[in-house]
């Protein structure tokens, strides 16, 4: 063990002379979100500066901290001082910011704030961590992310990464299932299963060799904390691997991954070799007698392999298809060896419990719900992002407080991705925890939040995820193949303004007939995005089908656009976004729209800044 | 490309099965898509049978049957998409373009496909052109997008 403690000593003070840093520094939130905003072109702008202005600046790249509509985030680190971080930075920017503080010395350009622990006010800069959308997070599987080089392992291991292992070693395989017991921590990937009883299970198993493997198979539409996760602090997953394997007694792991996270995967890939090269992987590692190796697979796009038998398949080169259960993978999994299947955010969650203690971690959410969760918050909110907040905390301080609330008043939020419902306004001081979410017909899921306003139609909500499931369907079980086409049909039948009310008591039906009748959780959950909008939405199917009208203006065929002469102020900025020309008029006169040629694409719906096109409800008759 | 066929090949172990999925992967980043010859080849590298590589390959989305693009467009239609108007731009792209999702243009300049989610819904609608994803594209920023791919 003495050999990690020199390492541990020489991380810290690497990390030490960086904080004292003699040169300024400049870090780029180059995750996923970030480069999606551009942060590639504002590197490029930084990196040529440096050669042209001949600057003396370290360059480095961290994961994404969370508020990505705030993205490309930069943040500044001047010698002996905080860093502090500046939103929306595209390459003129950072020449601006270059320029003023450290070129001429005379910052104009207010950062957004600065991100020291201590969270008091330094230099008459407010702290990152106190903004709205932060303050009442508590981050602790997100600690690293954005603040560390998820590329140097030496960074990672300076603030505290591995000695959650250390611990576990010193307690021994049984002393950190206790621990975990004690932490009350649930699986993160939805079900919310107690991890520690998983782990006993599998740990009790008869077998010689045994298999961990990470679900990183994000599926759920709107949801992408495990991405974000793994681009900000990829050891951090990798320590939690660690130390379950050690648990249940695992020598080989995997992680099953999506393909459509290149960086994700990248990252990964260059963790796992760090940790060879520090032998925190491969054989005897830290001197413990454990030996322990992580091969990646990449998933090929089916949502169905999120559920652990599926999973298994795919991994062994089969068609991704869930099998009846018992067996459990817990005793006969991959291989048909004991197989433990945990999700990212759970095992990222591990190494902070060793390192603090079970009892720390219970502190954190409500009796049944230990501990804090990761939530994707976007759709129509202010301030969309990666958080992370205690469990128990009501929707309405997520989606207002957090979030900042909507542009256009509030309707509703989706939960749990496909598997999960729309809860509406009632719902919003209902404590989010496990028991509170599925009371309301909803699920936890792995934390997507998608939030809605007055311009989303409920039902084309619920058609969208019936046509999703009934994609993504593996086609085993015959109630989720047929029963989810069928639904999606009169779904369809209903937004296109031929509904009837006895197609109302059709999907009551078949919703039932699905939950019961499939084998795994695709099947038993589909139905849900229809249930509960038609218990807290019945209005919305009623106005489709006796009115024949969609209130949010979304169904294409129950809706017009036309303009209204008096607004029009005959901008033509319509008339340039229209791709099909259906739009005409000179400028400063009413436009027209010929509504043959009108594809309702509803581009001049969205650029319209006076109001005057209007999508329109009419009645068909 | 025959020398490159047998390198992939000879990259995986041929006992073991659970590589057939990587296998198609490799082949797929490779040539583009799976053609008639890979399943062949990778059926007889494996001994398995060619209607069991064809079953697994269809199982998955990611699998391409027909040649790609100069460019590939990725729409994403997740539910962060889907709220923030990406049907809209999936409709919008098959006017732009002529084509239906799956398809490939006349000339080979772009292909089209609809994926379940990208991960950036933070920054919803977005579209992902080769491998750059594009954020907060409004039917207005399409044409402009489309022009930087030749």
């Amino acid at each position: 063990m003495n050999n990690f403690s020199d390492i541990q000593k020489k991380a810290a003070s690497e990390w030490q002379l960086l904080q004292q840093n003699p040169d300024p520094i400049i870090s780029l939130g180059m995750g996923s979100c970030g480069l999606a905003s551009g942060a590639n072109e504002t590197w490029n702008t930084v990196k040529q500066l440096i050669v042209e202005k001949n600057l003396k600046i370290q360059l480095s790249k961290v994961g994404c901290i969370g508020p990505c509509y705030l993205e490309p985030l930069l943040d500044l680190k001047l010698p002996g001082q905080p860093r502090i971080i500046f939103n929306n930075v595209d390459s003129q920017k950072a020449e601006r910011i270059i320029s003023e503080y450290l070129i001429n010395n005379e910052a104009k350009l207010k950062p957004l704030g600065h991100l020291d622990k201590n969270k008091k006010p330094s230099s008459g800069i407010k702290s990152f961590w106190e903004l709205p959308m932060l303050k009442d997070q508590e981050r602790i599987v997100l600690r690293n992310c954005g603040l560390i080089d998820p590329e140097n392992i030496t960074q990672y291991i300076a603030n505290g990464g591995f000695n959650g292992l250390q611990q576990a070693f010193k307690k021994g395989a049984e002393g950190v299932i206790k621990e975990v017991e004690i932490s009350g921590l649930r699986g993160r990937g939805g079900a919310g299963f107690p991890t520690s009883k998983k782990w006993q299970f599998c740990r009790d198993a008869k077998g010689s060799s045994k298999y961990l493997i990470c679900n990183a198979d994000e599926g759920d539409p709107g949801a992408f904390m495990n991405r974000s996760l793994i681009e900000g602090d990829p050891f951090a997953l990798l320590e939690g691997m660690l130390i379950a394997a050690f648990a249940i007694g695992a020598n080989q792991g995997y992680i099953y991954i999506r393909a459509e996270y290149p960086l994700a995967i990248e990252r990964l890939e260059i963790a796992i070799r760090q940790m060879l090269d520090h032998k925190l992987l491969g054989e005897n590692i830290l001197n413990s007698g454990f030996n322990f190796e992580i091969k990646l697979k990449e998933g090929a796009g089916a949502f169905v392999c999120g559920e652990e038998t599926a999973l298994i398949a795919s991994i062994e080169g089969k068609r991704g298809m869930p099998r009846s259960r018992p067996p459990f993978p817990v005793t006969s999994g991959l291989n048909g060896k004991p197989t433990t299947i945990n999700n990212v955010e759970t095992l990222a969650t591990i190494p902070n419990i060793l390192r603090e203690g079970g009892k720390w971690f219970s502190g954190f959410g409500t009796e049944k719900s230990k501990g804090t969760k990761t939530f994707a918050l976007v759709g129509k909110v202010r301030r969309t992002g990666l958080i992370e907040v205690p469990l128990g905390i009501s929707l309405r301080k997520i989606i207002f407080d957090i979030g900042g609330g909507t542009y256009k008043p509030f309707k509703a939020v989706q939960t749990g991705g496909p598997s999960g419902g729309c809860l509406s306004k009632e719902h919003l001081d209902l404590p989010v925890d496990y028991e509170s979410l599925t009371k309301a017909g909803t699920i936890m899921g792995s934390g997507g939040l998608i939030v809605m306003d007055d311009n989303a139609c409920m039902v084309d909500v619920a058609r969208y995820f019936l046509k999703f499931t009934s994609k993504e369907s593996c086609g085993k079980c015959t109630p989720c193949r047929i029963g989810t086409a069928r639904m999606t049909e009169i779904l369809n039948k209903i937004v296109r303004g031929d509904g009837e009310l006895s197609d109302l008591d059709v999907l009551q039906r078949l919703a039932k007939t699905i939950k019961n009748g499939s084998l795994c959780g695709l099947g038993q959950t589909a139905p849900n995005p229809v249930i509960t909008t038609l218990k807290y939405f019945p209005e919305e199917y009623i106005a489709h089908i006796e009115d024949k009208r969609c209130p949010a203006a979304v169904c294409r065929d129950l809706v017009v656009y036309s303009v209204i002469k008096e607004k029009c102020t005959g901008c033509q900025r319509c008339v340039d976004v229209c791709p099909t020309g259906a739009i005409t008029g000179p400028r400063s006169e009413p436009h027209n729209l010929d509504l043959e040629l009108c594809i309702k694409c509803r581009a001049c719906y969205e650029i319209c800044r006076f109001d005057a096109i209007a999508g329109d409800a009419i009645v068909i008759e | 490309m025959e020398g490159s066929v047998s390198s992939i090949l000879k990259k995986f172990d041929l006992s073991d099965k659970g590589n057939l999925i990587p296998l198609l992967q490799e082949f797929q980043k490779k040539e583009g898509y799976i053609s008639h010859t890979t399943v062949s080849k990778i059926s007889r590298h494996l001994g398995v049978s060619k209607s069991h590589v064809y079953g697994v390959a269809t199982f998955y989305s990611q699998f391409k049957f027909t040649p790609p693009g100069r460019n590939s467009i990725r729409i994403c239609l997740g539910t962060a998409c889907h709220v923030q108007g990406g049907d809209f731009l999936l409709n919008t792209l098959q006017i732009e373009l002529g084509i239906e999702p799956g398809e490939t243009t006349e000339d080979r300049r772009f292909d089209l496909e609809r994926v379940a989610c990208l991960g950036c819904c933070a920054l919803a609608p977005v579209i992902m052109v080769n491998n750059n994803i594009h954020s907060r594209v409004s039917v207005i920023k399409i044409k402009e997008i489309l022009s930087k791919y030749e």
